[in-house]
């Protein structure tokens, strides 16, 4: 068995005691970073970066890795917590695990999703061994016009999965992308929408916005409440394990989640996070009380979790093999092989087994030692929220002000941050809401690049969308969203469900 | 003529602007054509989808009745300009002032922005907040932050 000598090899390297202390550390610092609102895995391992010259290859991977695991853990976190998406996978975490947590059940959020991400982690582990190889083989088979295709697809799940309007959801992601437009173009190098503000382009930072629109939009609102309407915690936390029927309503939904995490996160583009909105999506339409969705359901924990964490596993198999980065964290990784004297590409896998089955066993590990880390910690995490509002907020305030200046050192982003607020804030006002705009702002620059290409490559016609099978099949699969939206009958029934609270 | 939705109305007064004004601001990029679309493509489509999207909200908010009038409500103007305010501030003073002296007064304008404001309670959390952020940031991370007055 290939499969087995191979992992084999890969926990000689990684359950070496050098190595378990680098994962641990890298797990520990990314939860604590993931932990605090707005300091993501991307500012860690780029702050991170110089330090790493000195350790020995594998390892360092090894601990990068750990990062990114806890700080997507962490992320979760906050997100359950606070209503604060530290990752954008995490965000579709926030709508249900953040309404537990005020229904007084953030253990068993923060529980179900850390034991769903270990139980993804494992399983997507297991695939990446398996089936790295044959997987980059689908992922050839995708060219400019099928990512379009499927980002498409992705943009129109999460229009059906926003509550409330329907038509202000699209506008929503419609905005997204446009603010995702204020960069420099990819393919002739002009700024675009800069007003010659060096910082604008680079484009704004996915942090800058989600800080801005998610947490400062957010206490600007519950400030605005009268004390006893406010939109926080209740103080009375009960049980901080998930009971026996949480356990029953959310295996079925992590198993879900992580198949469809895996199969997602091995495409290039937002792997994780399409995973994570579809499988929401999904749940919701299986579940027998949908009403539920929005409100505090499990299910609406566990599957994106697992989800996001499959993918994030899966998410390594085109950089692994293609080095290909499938996002702006994988990019880095990739920055840091380089670094250290590693050409990533297919040849890692037979020139440096060691280092390539090391990296994959230890995302195992990885995963373990967050749950090992993180079950003790939830009490002190819900301990957290009985802290008054009056001081929570300024804290709140104040770690995402530090977050977003360090982001590059640059008060640039504080202001920007300050003008994302008034617009959250508006937002809130107007009855929008801002988790499709993430979506669209991430993928717009891929989508704009990928869709130029396939006008290039079909000479203008559009056509070529449909005449492409897997491309066909997405487009068909979008349309018969909206239309199952559109029609009254569905309509009607989708608007009880998201009844939004106020 | 008579506004249905308030929030529905604003929100295509607005969408139309941001979305003319990203079409608008394409045409001084390339264009291209179809077959080899340009840097301004992909904005001016999108900002006239926008602006398109805009006029329908528009239109329902005045045809499509809503519960009485669906007001906006009224603007908390004090945790508004508080939370902005503190932003602002702390963008602008952190690398004249330094971390010790910025970070603190933001957080005493942040809290000021909640209607329980008590100057003991703000200050107390200004001084834990600014030692713990020290310990884990500035010492702990080792983030390049500048400590004092420049």
């Amino acid at each position: 068995m290939d499969l087995l000598n191979n992992l084999a090899l890969g926990f000689q390297t990684s359950l070496s005691l050098i190595n378990l202390w680098y994962a641990f550390l890298g797990a520990m610092l990314g939860t604590l970073i993931g932990v605090l609102p707005g300091l993501g895995p991307i500012a860690t391992i780029a702050m991170l970066l110089p330090s790493m010259y000195s350790l020995e290859p594998t390892s360092a991977l090894i601990m990068l890795a750990g990062v990114f695991y806890g700080a997507q853990y962490g992320g979760s976190t906050t997100a359950i917590l606070i209503n604060v998406p530290g990752e954008a996978s995490s965000v579709v975490t926030a709508l249900d695990g953040y309404q537990m947590a005020r229904r007084g059940r953030a253990g068993a959020a923060l529980a179900t999703a850390a034991l769903s991400s270990f139980f993804a982690g494992t399983i997507g582990t297991l695939v990446v061994a398996a089936f790295a190889p044959p997987l980059t083989e689908l992922a050839f088979e995708f060219g400019a016009p099928e990512y379009c295709a499927l980002m498409f697809l992705g943009l129109i799940g999460a229009v059906v999965l926003a509550s409330g309007s329907f038509i202000k959801a699209l506008a929503m992601v419609v905005l997204g992308l446009l603010l995702g437009q204020i960069n420099t173009d990819a393919i002739t190098a002009v700024p675009r929408f800069s007003f010659d503000i060096p910082e604008l382009t680079d484009g704004i930072s996915f942090v800058v916005i989600a800080m801005g629109l998610f947490s400062f939009g957010e206490i600007i609102a519950n400030l605005g409440k009268p004390p006893q309407h406010r939109d926080v915690m209740v103080k009375r936390v009960s049980g901080l394990m998930p009971t026996a029927q949480d356990v029953r309503e959310s295996a079925p939904a992590a198993c879900r989640g992580t198949l469809l995490g895996c199969v997602l996160g091995v495409l290039p583009g937002a792997g994780p996070i399409l995973a994570s909105f579809s499988s929401y999506t999904i749940e919701k339409k299986l579940a027998r009380h949908p009403e539920e969705f929005g409100k505090g359901a499990i299910q609406g924990v566990a599957a994106p979790e697992a989800a996001n964490n499959a993918g994030a596993q899966t998410a390594f198999i085109p950089m692994l093999t293609l080095g290909i980065p499938t996002s702006a964290v994988m990019a880095l990784m990739i920055g840091a092989m380089t670094l250290m004297g590693i050409q990533p590409g297919p040849q890692v896998m037979t020139s440096n087994p060691s280092l390539f089955w090391g990296l994959i066993t230890s995302m195992w590990v990885g995963n373990l030692m967050l749950v090992i880390l993180n079950l003790p910690l939830i009490g002190i995490w819900v301990k957290l929220l009985t802290v008054p509002y009056r001081f929570l907020f300024p804290a709140i305030m104040a770690f995402c002000a530090i977050g977003v200046y360090t982001l590059s050192n640059n008060t640039f982003d504080v202001y920007c941050a300050a003008a994302f607020a008034v617009i959250g804030f508006l937002f809130h006002k107007l009855g929008f809401e801002p988790a499709p705009l993430i979506l669209g702002f991430i993928l717009g620059p891929m989508m704009e690049e990928n869709l130029r290409r396939t006008l290039l490559m079909a000479r203008g016609d559009w056509s070529i969308f449909l005449s492409r099978p897997i491309a066909a099949t997405m487009l068909a699969l979008a349309v018969a969203l909206v239309i199952a939206i559109a029609l009254p009958a569905i309509r009607k029934k989708r608007e009880e469900v998201f009844v939004e609270e106020e | 003529m008579k506004i249905r939705s308030q929030r529905d109305f604003v929100s295509g007064v607005l969408l139309v602007a941001v979305g003319a004004a990203f079409a608008i601001g394409a045409t001084n990029y390339d264009f291209g054509s179809a077959s080899r679309p340009g840097p301004g493509y992909f904005p001016f489509g999108l900002g006239t989808l926008l602006a398109v999207l805009g006029l329908v909200i528009l239109y329902t908010s005045l045809t499509r009745n809503g519960n009485n009038g669906d007001p906006i409500g009224k603007i908390p103007w004090r945790p508004l300009l508080c939370i902005v305010g503190a932003l602002v501030f702390f963008g602008f003073a952190l690398p004249r002032l330094g971390f010790l002296i910025s970070f603190p007064a933001m957080i005493v304008i942040t809290s000021a922005g909640s209607r329980e404001f008590a100057w003991r309670d703000a200050l107390l959390n200004a001084v834990i907040l600014t030692v713990l952020s020290c310990g884990l940031f500035v010492y702990g991370l080792q983030l390049n932050i500048p400590l004092w007055p420049a």
